[in-house]
């Protein structure tokens, strides 16, 4: 047996993950692989209006049609009060849920549901979809988050008021909410500042791009049980979403996680699933719902689209003395734009005596957002780290110099609140300036940037279960759906507490019937969540082995070790005894007291904060406009890396991510609000030969609250590119591109303009 | 919907005579089938062209490359002697789609598609390529330029197609380029493209060129007037320019999601710069 020389053996090590031959052999069941005996095929009808009243939908047409077995529209849907509640860890309104997933009264965007059928087959349904009669009354719409908050602005809800403002305003407004955190005293701040810099920017919505669309079966049976199986990040969100929707308990219900194609926090959201079982309630037979790539993007969120302002101040000597900035965030068509954790991750990595953020959560006639990858904070941390960049520049000082004068360690307080325990940022810098890149020569017009990112990260409710079976090998059963590799760190944890092979640890992901409730996978929550909770489990199960040890052996159970997989008797009782092996406890189980199973649930507290730094050259063609990644390096404090191939390739994707919002993802809609670019032809993700390989460095400073010192990682990565990417264009060119994406007609503009 | 796949010409033909029009000629099917699952088009009769040998094979005749309108990317990829002759019209051609798509896309396709921003056409119009179409009629020789007249429109008559592509014969010191430009780097449409071919005397004065450029215009350009700026000239900064000049002077683009009137016109000068460079560098090792 070897460890790793802290002890672990399996801990920080590279097994092939659990689920890797279904996915490359194509035998794992995604959203839409499910079928079930008289199943039949839902259609969405969509609205072609931005902005639209629905003066009258006639279904009949649609009804009489051979084949078609149920239409449904927004009246079928119990019609839900206005109400704000805290559900598990997030704050929602299922009244403006409700009307995102079936328009009520009024279509808020292009492709917003307004009917569905259930027919024999697809073609049949989207004839069907042809004979609904919408009568529409087009209004006029808005798309741009500036021109939304004006005051003459077309008004998408009529019992919208600004929510944070003291007294809440007397009209209705676009503005569903504004937020504010403050330290210290800003104006003393400034007057401190010998440099100041001040400056807007723009962001486009960019789509998560998940390469599975969303796709769910539904189930309702005559005595009113139902299931769903679907693609999602939380088996337990869809259950109690659809319960709300649809006016179910939430016993009538069971929902069967599918395996996931990518969701990036896409698919914390339910669209599809309340309008299926909608469905198949009218009928009671299944009835299957997939997205087109179209669909996905004209009625999935996107991230909101913003408008940011941010002032800095420093002295001569490198210290920032304050920070502001506003927020404007897009919604879409209902309130919900995450501009909460903008505004707190916006100067997160500096220790900051002077601070004020204000953010507004503004609704326009798009998709209603969703979350995406560190939600809100990649938005307001391109601004400010685009500033500190112009900031270092003017006071004549090394990128990353500065940063590490102003960086927040253990101790520093946050302006939005917590008082940072141990954190690694300044060790990511530290490892930035020490890499070969940063030194590394560039060539004519090319340029080098460095940004850094802040996520807090979550916790939460997991539960985990850890079934010995009759071998001795093991069950692993979790609630959260593997959307990054964590059935690899889960068994991973499991096999090191138990001492045993990973390969005897057999993952599963279990439906709402077969575990308890289990918060959703985002939050880059589950290998530190979970993975508590399955290693109290794993825990539990030793605990329990050594009893069965302690009774075979008729000893005390304190005299009983549990190492490398083996109970062993121990103290005065030290080779008195034949090890027993977990698998020789097993087959003996029966007579020792029954099943061995360990079963924990918890709410995780002491998320670490995740900090990165990234490094990027590019290359600017001064003729076409064209930027080129030459080379990305991305160093993230990982805590502790359970498995290091799977937290490589969440800080790859995230850059990869972030370098596509950066250069060339954005939704374009033509004058009448309606969506363009609905795939991937137009709406341009980065392709593989778009990106060089990205350099991933993890650094491990261990998150104290966890057994191994987890800390989420999904997250962050998407926080530092757009600015590592801007600031790399400003050092290659001298032009400051403060709009996203810098793509080739806006930066060969700048440039013909002003290079 | 009626699916043909006929074994000759004359059979094709008789086909399409035969029909009401409602027809789509379907070669490598890498835009037609796309369209189709999208609801773009539902034509009464789709007639498969790949079964006629005639469209089928890559030959050479007294010196001319005859390329089948319905040969694949791939296979044109494949042809060194072709490669050696028209690096521009088979790399042009090589840009399209990804490698699973070069094995079905086709020359001929990609013309009659007649998009503006077809990666082949104008290479195949910079060549000089001269279609052989065929017809009720019989058959006729159609200039490649003369073939797309507007986005998703041809001048072939409703009972016509390609049947194949005769390239000119080859004299020394020759040499073509195409560029496009995407923002990605692959897999994409282009937003300019630009084809140059060039035949320079020995002491490497250019005695004759073509200059087209794609997507600037409802149909793909032959600019004469950028060719003249460099015909009886060699090439230096001054005669780039004159050619950017001529180039930007013929666009006649359109603001949409993939460009603006402006970038396209900027940009058409820049390729068509920069393939002029590529052609004359070629032309000159010959």
């Amino acid at each position: 047996m070897t460890t790793n020389g802290n002890g672990l053996r399996w801990v920080g090590k590279r097994p092939v993950r659990p689920d890797g031959v279904d996915k490359v052999t194509g035998r794992a069941q995604f959203g839409a692989d499910f079928t079930l005996p008289g199943m039949i095929v839902g259609k969405v009808l969509r609205s072609p209006h931005a902005h639209a009243n629905i003066r009258s939908i006639k279904t009949e047409k649609a009804q009489a049609l051979p084949g078609v077995k149920a239409v449904i529209t927004a009246a079928d849907f119990p019609e839900l009060p206005s109400e704000i509640e805290q559900a598990g860890e997030v704050v929602l309104n299922f009244r403006d849920m409700s009307r995102n997933v079936m328009a009520r009264q009024k279509a808020l965007y292009d492709g917003h549901a307004v009917a569905a059928v259930a027919a024999t087959s697809i073609e049949i349904a989207e004839r069907a979809l042809d004979l609904i009669e919408v009568d529409y009354e087009v209004l006029p719409h808005v798309i741009d988050v500036v021109e939304a908050m004006e005051a003459d602005a077309p008004l998408l809800h009529d019992d919208l008021y600004t929510m944070g403002v003291e007294p809440t305003p007397d009209k209705p407004s676009n503005v569903a909410k504004r937020v504010e955190f403050s330290i210290g005293d800003l104006n003393a701040g400034f007057e401190m500042a010998e440099v100041v810099v001040e400056r807007e920017f723009t962001t486009k919505p960019v789509h998560q791009g998940y390469i599975e669309p969303h796709a769910a079966v539904a189930s309702a049976s005559e005595d009113g049980l139902c299931h769903i199986w679907c693609t999602t990040q939380g088996q337990f969100m869809v259950r109690y979403y659809v319960s709300r929707l649809l006016g179910l308990e939430v016993s009538k219900l069971r929902v069967t996680p599918s395996e996931i194609g990518g969701g990036f926090g896409g698919k914390t959201v339910v669209y599809l699933e309340p309008v299926a079982l909608a469905l198949s309630m009218k009928c009671h037979r299944p009835v299957k719902m997939v997205m087109s790539r179209e669909e996905v993007f004209r009625a999935s969120g996107p991230t909101s689209g913003a408008h940011v302002w941010v002032k800095m101040g420093a002295t001569k000597d490198g210290r920032i003395t304050a920070g502001e900035a506003v927020l404007k965030y897009q919604a879409g068509a209902v309130p919900g734009a995450p501009i909460g954790p903008g505004c707190m991750c916006a100067f997160a990595p500096y220790d900051l005596d002077n601070v004020k953020v204000v953010g507004f959560d503004v609704v326009t006639n798009r998709p209603k957002v969703a979350a995406y990858r560190a939600p809100g904070a990649p938005i307001s941390e391109f601004g400010v780290e685009s500033v500190v960049d112009e900031l270092a520049k003017k006071l004549g000082m090394d990128a990353i110099a500065f940063r590490e004068k102003n960086a927040a360690r253990e101790g520093t307080h946050a302006a939005y609140g917590p008082t940072f325990g141990e954190i690694g940022y300044t060790e990511t810098l530290r490892v930035a300036k020490e890499h070969p890149h940063y030194q590394a020569p560039l060539g004519p017009n090319q340029g080098r940037g460095v940004a850094s990112g802040f996520w807090f990260n979550i916790g939460g409710a997991s539960t985990a279960a850890l079934n010995v079976n009759e071998d001795g090998t093991t069950t692993l059963i979790s609630g959260c759906p593997d959307i990054g590799g964590s059935r690899a760190s889960l068994s991973m944890m499991a096999a090191e507490v138990l001492g045993i092979d990973v390969e005897q640890v057999r993952p599963t992901i279990a439906d709402t019937g077969s575990i308890g409730y289990s918060f959703l996978t985002g939050g880059s929550r589950v290998t530190f969540a979970t993975g508590m909770a399955v290693i109290e489990a794993a825990n539990d199960v030793v605990r329990q082995l050594r009893e069965r040890a302690a009774k075979i052996w008729e000893i005390d159970v304190e005299a009983v070790v549990w190492e490398n997989g083996e109970a062993k008797p121990s103290g005065s009782n030290a080779g008195d005894f034949e090890p027993l092996s977990l698998s020789s406890i097993a087959a003996t189980a029966g007579k020792t007291g029954g099943p061995i199973t360990g079963h924990v649930s918890l709410n995780a507290q002491g998320a670490g904060p995740a900090f990165g730094t990234h490094i990027c050259d590019v290359e600017v063609d001064r003729e076409t406009g064209r930027v080129t990644v030459l080379r990305y390096t991305a160093i993230q404090d990982a805590g502790k890396a359970i498995h290091p191939s799977y937290v490589e390739g969440q800080i790859q994707g995230g850059a990869v991510q972030g370098i596509g919002w950066a250069l060339n993802e954005e939704y374009i809609y033509d004058e009448d609000g309606r969506l363009e670019n609905p795939g991937f032809l137009d709406y341009r993700i980065p392709v593989a030969s778009d990106v060089p390989m990205i350099d991933a460095v993890i650094v491990e400073v261990p998150n104290p609250k966890h057994p191994y010192g987890v800390r989420g990682v999904g997250e962050v990565p998407i926080c530092p590119p757009m600015s590592a990417v801007a600031n790399a264009v400003a050092n290659a060119t001298g032009l400051r591109m403060a709009d996203l994406p810098i793509s080739p007609p806006k930066l060969l503009a700048a440039i013909t303009n002003g290079g | 919907m009626r699916y043909l796949s006929p074994h000759t010409i004359n059979e094709a033909v008789a086909a399409l005579a035969d029909s009401d029009g409602d027809v789509k000629i379907l070669a490598g099917g890498t835009d037609l089938l796309v369209q189709l699952r999208a609801g773009m088009k539902a034509p009464g009769l789709m007639l498969d062209v790949k079964r006629l040998p005639e469209l089928r094979s890559i030959n050479v005749e007294k010196n001319c490359f005859h390329i089948g309108a319905a040969v694949s990317g791939a296979e044109m990829g494949e042809h060194e002697s072709l490669k050696g002759s028209w690096p521009g019209v088979v790399e042009a051609m090589e840009l399209i789609g990804s490698t699973q798509i070069q094995g079905r896309a086709t020359p001929g396709g990609n013309l009659c598609n007649a998009s503006p921003a077809a990666d082949s056409v104008p290479a195949m119009v910079a060549a000089g390529a001269i279609c052989t179409v065929v017809g009720s009629e019989g058959s006729r020789d159609l200039a490649v330029e003369d073939v797309g007249i507007s986005p998703g429109q041809t001048s072939l008559g409703r009972d016509e197609f390609v049947v194949d592509f005769r390239l000119p014969e080859r004299p020394p010191h020759s040499g073509d380029a195409y560029l496009r430009f995407i923002p990605r780097t692959e897999m994409d449409i282009a937003v300019v493209g630009a084809g140059v071919n060039v035949v320079l005397g020995d002491d490497g004065v250019c005695v004759d060129a073509r200059v087209s450029l794609g997507a600037v215009a409802p149909r793909v350009l032959l600019v004469p007037d950028a060719a003249n700026e460099l015909i009886g000239r060699k090439l230096n900064d001054e005669v780039l320019e004159k050619l950017d000049a001529a180039c930007r002077a013929a666009c006649r683009p359109i603001d949409d999601k993939r460009g603006t009137v402006e970038y396209r016109t900027q940009v058409s000068g820049v390729l068509a710069r920069r393939a002029a460079v590529i052609a004359f560098e070629r032309a000159g090792e010959k």
